[in-house]
């Protein structure tokens, strides 16, 4: 579940290209640096919305990432919603079973980069799209 | 009660024309609370500081601590006060070092005794309590961030990475071992890799009381992140009932050299790095 | 596109990533890479990830698909510089990167790589010893 209040004025990116994702991954670095999330939690952060912008391009074919500060008042912290309107995961426990894929890839996108943050919320409807939301708080 | 411009002059004019009388009358009561825990020649340069602070807040007119004229007043007791909490005096201590002026100046005034003597006092005395809560506030922060601090220091004490030969760093672990602190050392003892360039680590856990899941999982990571980074890691010191718990509860080490001492480790690593050297000469010299 | 240079030093090819690659320029250095193995004859390759502050399961794949394509063409790959975060980081996201030989830095690197070229001479001259005395 999501929790928390948002700060400030989300900035979006829209997922189109490769160098799309690459944006994505320079824009939540800057706003993980700017929450003070920790070296190795930058890097966790950085690494889920690098795979889920990937999958969004890849399986959702393009949509967008929308990069938020929050704070749920102890703590400050960064949420990521990607969107997309592609065609939905059909299967949802099975696409988050490590090495699962259907796009020829190590199957970890999914799964790990749930791994990687603190909260992870999906929702996805076959033929509508899929939007999955992550946060990362910092310590 | 705020102080009218012409009492913040008078008060100026009183302290500077009794400066003397005022700040010995000062250094006294507080150097009696005090107890000689600092020097008098410190308690002096304080006093007078803060003499002169509060002299030439009162000169342009300050009417409370907290306005435009107060910056430079407030800049002192807040140095005043921090020091005081990092010397490890208390609270009250440290307060009266502000509060006493007003028995100093009570003392002078009462020989006064002009028509505006008693509402002045109220006035000054009501500045010098702003000055009191000030310094409590200040005192307070400072001992927090103190004790924030030592808490840190502590964490990074209890986890030190040593370097034992070229090439080989160690963790000696003590005590339990919980999530952050793992985390702690596992970063470290990563970041300690690069910077020195060892290829070797060994993480001794002889001062760890219990190992559980948790802590296994912490331990495996770091050695496979190490692996990732070209460098392995020696586990050693893992005592009988470590073992047993370790075997309980199912979990994998793998191919992870582990050894029964600290000492055993080191041996081991300088086997592998110096056989390889001498297996080499000895093959090629035949 | 950008494409990441490769230089060539004696017999080694080494290869420093020093910008924020798209999945793009990570798939053209792979085959850029196979090519310059073949055109050189060199039988080792160094890929420095220092500059590198994430590898995802893309870069992590083509990590790896670089060390097998360079194994067939006889070269050994050494992938090294990996900082800590990301080590901690891949750990987590489950990437183990079999197969890819890692090092701390370039020097170490080299030497990992001259070494396992010095085995396999050591290897040639048991074996002429050996054929020698098989044949008195």
């Amino acid at each position: 579940m999501t929790t928390g209040v948002d700060l400030g004025v989300p900035a979006t990116q829209a997922i189109r290209s490769d160098e799309d994702v690459v944006r994505v991954r320079q824009l939540v670095r800057t706003t993980a640096v700017a929450v003070r999330l920790s070296l190795v939690d930058q890097t966790k952060l950085v690494t889920a919305a690098s795979e889920l912008a990937r999958n969004t391009l890849i399986y959702g074919g393009g949509g967008s990432a929308e990069v938020t500060t929050v704070s749920d008042g102890r703590r400050r912290g960064v949420r990521i919603v990607f969107a997309d309107q592609g065609p939905g995961i059909p299967d949802l426990d099975l696409a988050l079973t490590d090495g699962y894929t259907t796009g020829g890839g190590l199957g970890l996108g999914l799964s790990g980069a749930r791994r990687l943050v603190d909260d992870f919320d999906i929702r996805t409807a076959v033929g509508e799209g899929t939007e999955i939301t992550i946060t990362k708080w910092s310590r | 009660m705020a102080l009218g411009a012409e009492q913040g002059g008078r008060l100026a004019e009183l302290l500077s024309q009794h400066e003397d009388r005022l700040t010995n009358r000062w250094i006294e009561i507080v150097a009696g609370s005090l107890r000689g825990r600092l020097s008098r020649a410190e308690l002096a340069r304080q006093v007078q500081e803060l003499h002169r602070a509060v002299a030439d807040a009162g000169r342009q007119g300050i009417g409370d601590l907290a306005d435009e004229h107060g910056g430079e007043l407030r800049a002192v007791l807040a140095e005043i006060s921090t020091n005081r909490a990092r010397q490890g005096f208390s609270a009250t201590e440290t307060a009266i070092s502000v509060f006493a002026i007003k028995d100093a100046l009570l003392e002078l005034m009462e020989q006064e005794r002009g028509e505006d003597t008693l509402r002045d006092f109220v006035a000054f005395s009501s500045l010098i309590d702003q000055m009191g809560l000030f310094t409590f506030e200040t005192f307070v922060r400072a001992r927090e961030s103190l004790i924030a601090d030592q808490a840190e220091q502590l964490l990074e004490l209890s986890t030190p990475v040593v370097k034992l030969w070229e090439g080989v760093v160690a963790v000696p672990l003590v005590g339990t071992l919980d999530s952050a602190r793992a985390q702690v050392v596992m970063e470290r003892l990563l970041q300690t890799l690069v910077d020195t360039g060892s290829p070797y680590a060994i993480i001794d856990i002889t001062g760890v009381p219990a190992v559980d899941t948790q802590v296994a999982q912490h331990i495996l990571k770091t050695v496979v992140a190490a692996r990732l980074m070209g460098a392995d890691c020696i586990i050693s010191g893992i005592r009988p009932q470590i073992a047993q718990t370790i075997v309980a509860l199912g979990i994998e080490f793998g191919d992870i050299a582990t050894k029964a001492s600290l000492a055993d480790a080191l041996r081991h690593v300088l086997r592998l790095t110096g056989v390889e050297t001498t297996a080499r000469r000895a093959r090629r010299e035949s | 596109m950008e494409r990441v240079p490769i230089l060539k030093i004696g017999d080694i090819l080494l290869v420093s990533i020093l910008v924020d690659m798209s999945d793009q320029t990570a798939v053209q250095l792979q085959e850029d890479l196979a090519e310059r193995i073949v055109a050189t004859g060199c039988h080792g390759v160094i890929i420095d990830i220092t500059a590198l502050d994430i590898v995802d399961s893309f870069v992590g794949r083509m990590l790896s698909t670089i060390a097998s394509i360079s194994k067939v063409l006889d070269a050994e790959t050494v992938v090294v510089g990996m900082r800590p975060a990301v080590a901690i980081t891949l750990v987590e996201l489950g990437l183990s990167l079999n197969g890819i030989r890692t090092a701390l830095n370039v020097e170490r690197g080299m030497e990992l790589i001259a070494a396992s070229r010095a085995d396999d001479w050591d290897a040639v001259l048991v074996d002429d010893e050996d054929t020698e005395t098989a044949t008195p």
